[in-house]
């Protein structure tokens, strides 16, 4: 049963490598707008010669 | 053909009805020169998908005097953008207007106008544009200026809201639930092996997950839960008993206990509690912050004031910056702009509005070398006007910083968890120690046992949730509704309050100087001319007003103008004898009792009146209807000449009270406080500043979020006022919630005890319970709140 001890060493690395993520999500501040880009998916994209009225 | 005349009738841009004589451009019909000119610059772009996503998705563009010289001032300039070298510049700006998909569409395609723009990028909720451009290609008063011209007029002001408010939220909260959320996570995951009862052999692991358990407590005790301690011991610094209080303590019990048991193999600890409650505690105090960013609360006079002026030095205009300008400078102020400090009227005609600083709803005309007050807002040509006192001590700024108006407040009602919470720990400590001198002369370790077995069940988890969850959901409510409050504490101020006291110009009328203009009477071409002639000589306030009702007309030959002072003005012209003024200038008038009336006399025949009336906001009628349970007072600055037609709303007149200085209607509420009413203010303007500060819950009216009004702890958006009514039921509901759920988490505390008191709290028990009655309260307090909202309309 010792095999628990490297499985949970390993759970708890695998947690801490998600928090190390999220922390520099928040670094790089991919959280400052949680809106806009909902939005932003939907707009389409139009090619820039279009001069369509 | 329904469709077709639909189209005809709005504007394309604006969707604004099309009065006569409205603009074509592509088939497509506009209101206004402005609206049609944001279509061209758009078309030809090939932008005019901007109008695909929504109709109508641009804001009217009426005004097209907008000036942005200043912005070519390098001090102003280098305070605005966020970073700049020799290649680009990169800035933020807050511009009101964004509020649709369109305008994402649009600004994000900003490059497509100005090949110079690199990249912008807008931040929705926030009404942000993050800008970075060219050096070579533009500068910021072209951004500007490209921004206005596409109908985004970012709002420029020396208060910058949106910045202070990033720099205000420092404290890592949502750091601090991550890290809460981890390590319960895995607390829990290793305190289920002992409550699933771990076997002979396993026995090893018992240890390796105790000390796994105090590593995982560890953060949360001195990371996440710190501020916990640290708002107990200032509040017991200041001998005040809060729910921090019981809270720290219960961390603290709970940690010790935890460490305690598992370094002497006496049990498990309770380290998933206490994770649990943290975790849950955090997650509490994140719901109940919410922030408005497109709203501040705090504004003062420095975002009402531009941030620069013209000076004229030498004979030539130049901007200034408004910090900079000094006395004896000569400024000049053009049509709808803001006289910035107290100066001496030299040039022009100074018809100015000061409804926002007075509450006087009509123009006042200055005449020159008169002293024109800062504040007001010049109507008509440009003036020129000589500085006699800076910015920071004019008349309206000393007004602010009067020391009534800046006071602390001190006064506000204390909010039911904070004078519950205090009974709470008395009680708790009560029994804790009641429970340990009780088994203390028996056994000393069950005394101890039992001890902090009282501390950690009762801990007042559910009770600290309850408030959080409750009025973050209410807010959201009221927010849906337009009225939005500054934070948690505001909902139950207004469930208390039983005294409302309202302004008059701008918050029960609309508008300062737009009054309703009825027109007793029907003229000919010719007595449209004759009447235009005539007022387009008065400067009078009321004569300017007919002018525009008139709309342009040709000028007719003028003779023995005269003008009598408060009764009107007469004089022949085109040989026809003309008189314009009130009832007792005509002799023989038809009196009309509501309003200001201007009547006309041409050839000695009556034609008819104007009369000017302002014009009621929507739902003023409702409001009343909350007599008499709430008593109604009317507070304003302006003349009592409308006695007549708020008598109706406010009964006899003991309640109105006209011709209030700023500081009368502080004292005024302050003299309904010391009566032991809870007053809730409703106003609009500067003048009422002080007394929404006074007044136990102030409520600052506005017909647009983002214009300027006076610092408040609730901006209301004037279409909602009818459902005033139903904000005041639905709070009363919100607190009537957080009482029953207070009631619950109560139970579920006695449950708790009762195993406590043995000193036979088990972990498990501890462990599912905590999280039970926090699940139970969040449940209960959403539904409930919905349901409240539904019954009350507001959903």
């Amino acid at each position: 049963m010792s095999i628990i001890y490297f499985l949970i060493g390993c759970s708890i690395i695998l947690a801490l490598v998600f928090l190390g993520a999220f922390f520099w999500a928040q670094r790089h501040g991919q959280h400052d707008d949680l809106y806009t880009p909902s939005v932003r998916i939907l707009l389409d994209d139009q090619p820039a010669d279009e001069t369509k009225k | 053909m329904a469709i077709d005349t639909i189209t005809q009738s709005t504007c394309y841009h604006c969707g604004n009805d099309c009065t006569e004589g409205h603009y074509h451009f592509d088939e497509k019909s506009f209101c206004c020169v402005g609206c049609r000119g944001v279509y061209q610059v758009l078309s030809q772009s090939g932008l005019c998908n901007y109008y695909t996503y929504n109709d109508h998705p641009g804001a009217n563009r009426a005004r097209l005097d907008k000036r942005f010289e200043y912005l070519d001032e390098p001090k102003i300039v280098n305070d605005l953008i966020d970073y700049t070298d020799d290649k680009i510049t990169v800035v933020t700006l807050y511009i009101p207007y964004i509020h649709c998909s369109s305008c994402i569409w649009l600004l994000e395609q900003l490059n497509r106008i100005n090949p110079a723009i690199y990249y912008s990028r807008i931040d929705f909720l926030k009404k942000q544009v993050n800008v970075r451009f060219s050096n070579d290609g533009m500068n910021l008063r072209q951004l500007v200026e490209l921004l206005f011209d596409i109908g985004y007029e970012p709002l420029i002001s020396l208060q910058d809201i949106v910045k202070k408010q990033l720099t205000g939220q420092k404290d890592n909260l949502v750091r601090k639930i991550a890290v809460a959320g981890f390590c319960f996570g895995n607390v829990m995951l290793i305190s289920f092996p002992e409550y699933l009862g771990l076997s002979e052999y396993e026995q090893t692991f018992r240890q390796f997950f105790g000390w796994l358990n105090i590593l995982f407590s560890l953060p949360m005790v001195f990371y996440s839960g710190t501020e916990y301690f640290v708002s107990a011991w200032n509040n017991l610094r200041n001998k005040v008993l809060n729910i921090d209080f019981p809270l720290a303590l219960g961390i603290a019990v709970l940690f010790i206990r935890t460490v305690a048991e598992i370094l002497l193999h006496t049990g498990p600890g309770f380290a998933d509690t206490l994770c649990g409650l943290v975790f849950f505690l955090l997650v509490g105090k994140f719901v109940q912050r919410k922030t408005y960013y497109h709203i501040s609360f705090e504004r003062d006079y420095r975002s009402f004031f531009p941030v620069a002026v013209q000076v004229m030095e030498e004979g030539k205009e130049k901007p200034l910056p408004l910090s900079e300008l000094k006395v004896g400078q000569r400024i000049r102020i053009r049509h709808n702009e803001i006289i910035p400090a107290d100066a001496i009227l030299l040039q022009g005609e100074a018809l100015v509005d000061f409804s926002f600083v007075t509450g006087e709803s009509v123009p006042v005309a200055k005449t020159l070398g008169e002293v024109v007050y800062a504040g007001g807002r010049q109507t008509g040509e440009a003036l020129e006007l000589e500085v006699i006192k800076p910015v920071s001590q004019s008349y309206l700024t000393q007004l602010w910083n009067n020391e009534a108006f800046t006071r602390q407040q001190d006064n506000r009602m204390r909010t039911f968890n904070e004078t519950v919470s205090k009974y709470f720990t008395i009680v708790l400590l009560v029994v804790a120690f009641g429970s340990l001198f009780f088994w203390m002369p028996a056994d000393i370790g069950r005394g101890l046992s039992a001890f902090t077995a009282v501390l950690i069940v009762a801990c007042p988890c559910a009770l600290a949730l309850s408030t959080p969850f409750t009025m973050s959901a209410a807010l959201s409510i009221f927010d849906r509704n337009f009225f939005y409050l500054k934070n948690t504490a505001v909902v139950e101020q207004l469930a208390r309050i039983n005294t409302i006291v309202l302004d008059k110009t701008g918050t029960i009328t609309t508008g300062g100087s737009s009054n309703a203009i009825s027109r007793h009477a029907e003229f000919t071409d010719l007595e449209k001319q004759i009447i235009y002639t005539l007022c387009s000589n008065s400067s009078h306030p009321l004569s300017r007003q007919i002018c525009q009702v008139m709309g342009e007309q040709p000028r007719l030959a003028i003779s023995a103008y005269k003008e009598i002072p408060g009764k009107g003005i007469s004089a022949f012209v085109n040989s026809h004898q003309v008189k314009i003024g009130s009832a007792s200038f005509m002799h023989h008038g038809v009196a009309v009792n509501s309003g200001t009336e201007v009547h006309i006399m041409i050839d000695d025949v009556y034609c008819g009146a104007f009369i000017f009336k302002q014009s009621f906001r929507n739902g003023l009628r409702e409001i009343f209807g909350l007599k008499p349970q709430y008593k109604f007072y009317l507070l304003s600055g302006d003349q009592d000449h409308e006695r007549a037609a708020m008598a109706e709303f406010f009964g006899d007149d003991g309640y109105m009270h006209f011709k209030k200085s700023p500081q009368e209607k502080l004292d005024f509420i302050k003299s309904l406080q010391l009566a032991d009413r809870k007053v809730m203010m409703i106003g609009d303007g500067l003048n009422d500043s002080g007394a929404l500060k006074q007044s136990d819950l102030g409520v600052a009216i506005t017909d647009d979020v983002n214009n300027f009004s006076p610092g408040s702890d609730a901006i209301l958006d004037g279409k909602s006022l009818c459902k005033l009514p139903a904000f005041f039921r639905f709070s009363k509901d919100t607190v009537n919630i957080i009482h029953i759920s207070f009631l619950i988490s109560l139970t579920y505390n006695l449950i708790g005890l009762s195993y406590a008191v043995t000193g036979n709290l088990s972990p498990l028990i501890a462990a599912i319970l905590m999280p039970l009655s926090t699940a139970t309260i969040i449940s209960f307090t959403s539904i409930a709140t919905h349901v409240a909202a539904k019954k009350r309309k507001l959903l």
